[in-house]
């Protein structure tokens, strides 16, 4: 195969892994929001560790998007 | 290699070039005063003006008084709640690495391209994430150390290990711990350069549709403008989201370095 050819193809498998984490955001806001509604008084509380799980699931995504970013412009 | 696919590059609003000529050097390195540090010194700017303005400290804060003291005690509330009594003393800190980060992301959004002026987003780049991230974990280990001594390590051994498991764990841990400037700097400086390239191909859809023609314009260039103004509104709350996460996650490594587990 080409190497250019592989690069993209390459970039675009990358692209997996950003659609994966879009899962991952998903999840923790949606469970957030489930619990939040069944117990409202203790969901202003949560909201830092909300964040944080958050945080941990984009950097995820973001990496994924480093890696097509490196294949396309960099490699 | 994206220039090819239209005349629009998206990666080009990235560059960094001197402003007022190459030729500044202090033995042998170039230190030309770049747009990012003019971008820097805006945001400075900026920064010091919305700060000034709400200091006077008036005993019934006005409209400009209570936004500034809105985020103050939002900063503080954090740094009590995550490190308790003790986080007082890092508020300065971590009120200015929230700042700093804030204002730049959303100078880097500001529509002066219409005036011709090329916004530059500060924390678009590794180096400048990677520095503030870099200061926020050398806080991390001398708070530690001069606090805990060689205690420190105990950090990296979770209460109620079993003994065999020590060396596997402590290797773990260490490792997690030793990531986190990398994920702190990485994930601001991926989550704007993202954004903005987004936004970029955006636009470069909106400006190859109007020069093809009538009927790209109504089915390409119109449908991309109205997810443009959809995407800007999303990266504003990016803006905010990622400064409130670096400050949130500065406070929480820094709880770990004064309360150990």
């Amino acid at each position: 195969m080409d190497a250019e050819a592989a690069k993209l193809i390459g970039a675009g498998l990358a692209a997996i892994g950003v659609g994966m984490a879009a899962l991952g955001v998903g999840n923790v806001f949606g469970s957030f929001l489930e619990s939040a509604l069944r117990n409202p008084a203790a969901a202003d509380g949560q909201q830092g560790r909300l964040f944080i799980g958050f945080a941990a699931a984009e950097l995820l995504g973001l990496l994924a998007f480093v890696v097509a970013m490196i294949l396309l412009f960099v490699a | 290699m994206a220039a090819e696919s239209g005349k629009i590059d998206p990666m080009h609003q990235f560059l960094i070039e001197p402003l007022f000529g190459k030729e500044w050097a202090i033995a042998g390195h170039n230190v030309a005063f770049t747009n990012s540090a003019m971008w820097m010194a805006i945001t400075l700017a900026a920064m010091l003006i919305f700060m000034i303005g709400g200091m006077k400290r008036e005993l019934v804060p006005g409209r400009w008084q209570a936004a500034v003291e809105s985020f103050t005690g939002f900063i503080s509330s954090m740094m009590t709640t995550n490190i308790g009594p003790e986080g007082k003393k890092f508020t300065p800190y971590v009120f200015s690495l929230f700042m700093f980060i804030l204002i730049a992301n959303i100078m880097g959004m500001m529509p002066v391209g219409v005036v011709g002026v090329h916004p530059f987003t500060v924390t678009s780049h590794l180096t400048v994430t990677g520095v503030l991230a870099v200061i926020s974990f050398a806080i991390v280990l001398i708070v530690g150390f001069w606090r805990h001594g060689f205690h420190f390590f105990s950090l990296f051994v979770p209460h109620g290990t079993p003994g065999y498991m020590i060396p596997l764990i402590f290797l773990i841990e260490l490792f997690s711990f030793l990531i986190r400037p990398f994920s702190l700097g990485l994930r601001l400086f991926v989550a704007m350069t993202a954004g903005h390239i987004l936004m970029k191909v955006l636009a470069g859809f909106v400006i190859n549709g109007i020069n093809a023609g009538a009927l790209t314009v109504a089915i390409v260039s119109i449908p991309s403008f109205i997810l443009m103004i959809g995407i800007t509104l999303l990266e504003l709350l990016v803006c905010a989201i990622q400064a409130y996460v670096f400050a949130l996650l500065t406070s929480l490594y820094l709880n770990d370095a004064v309360n150990l587990h």
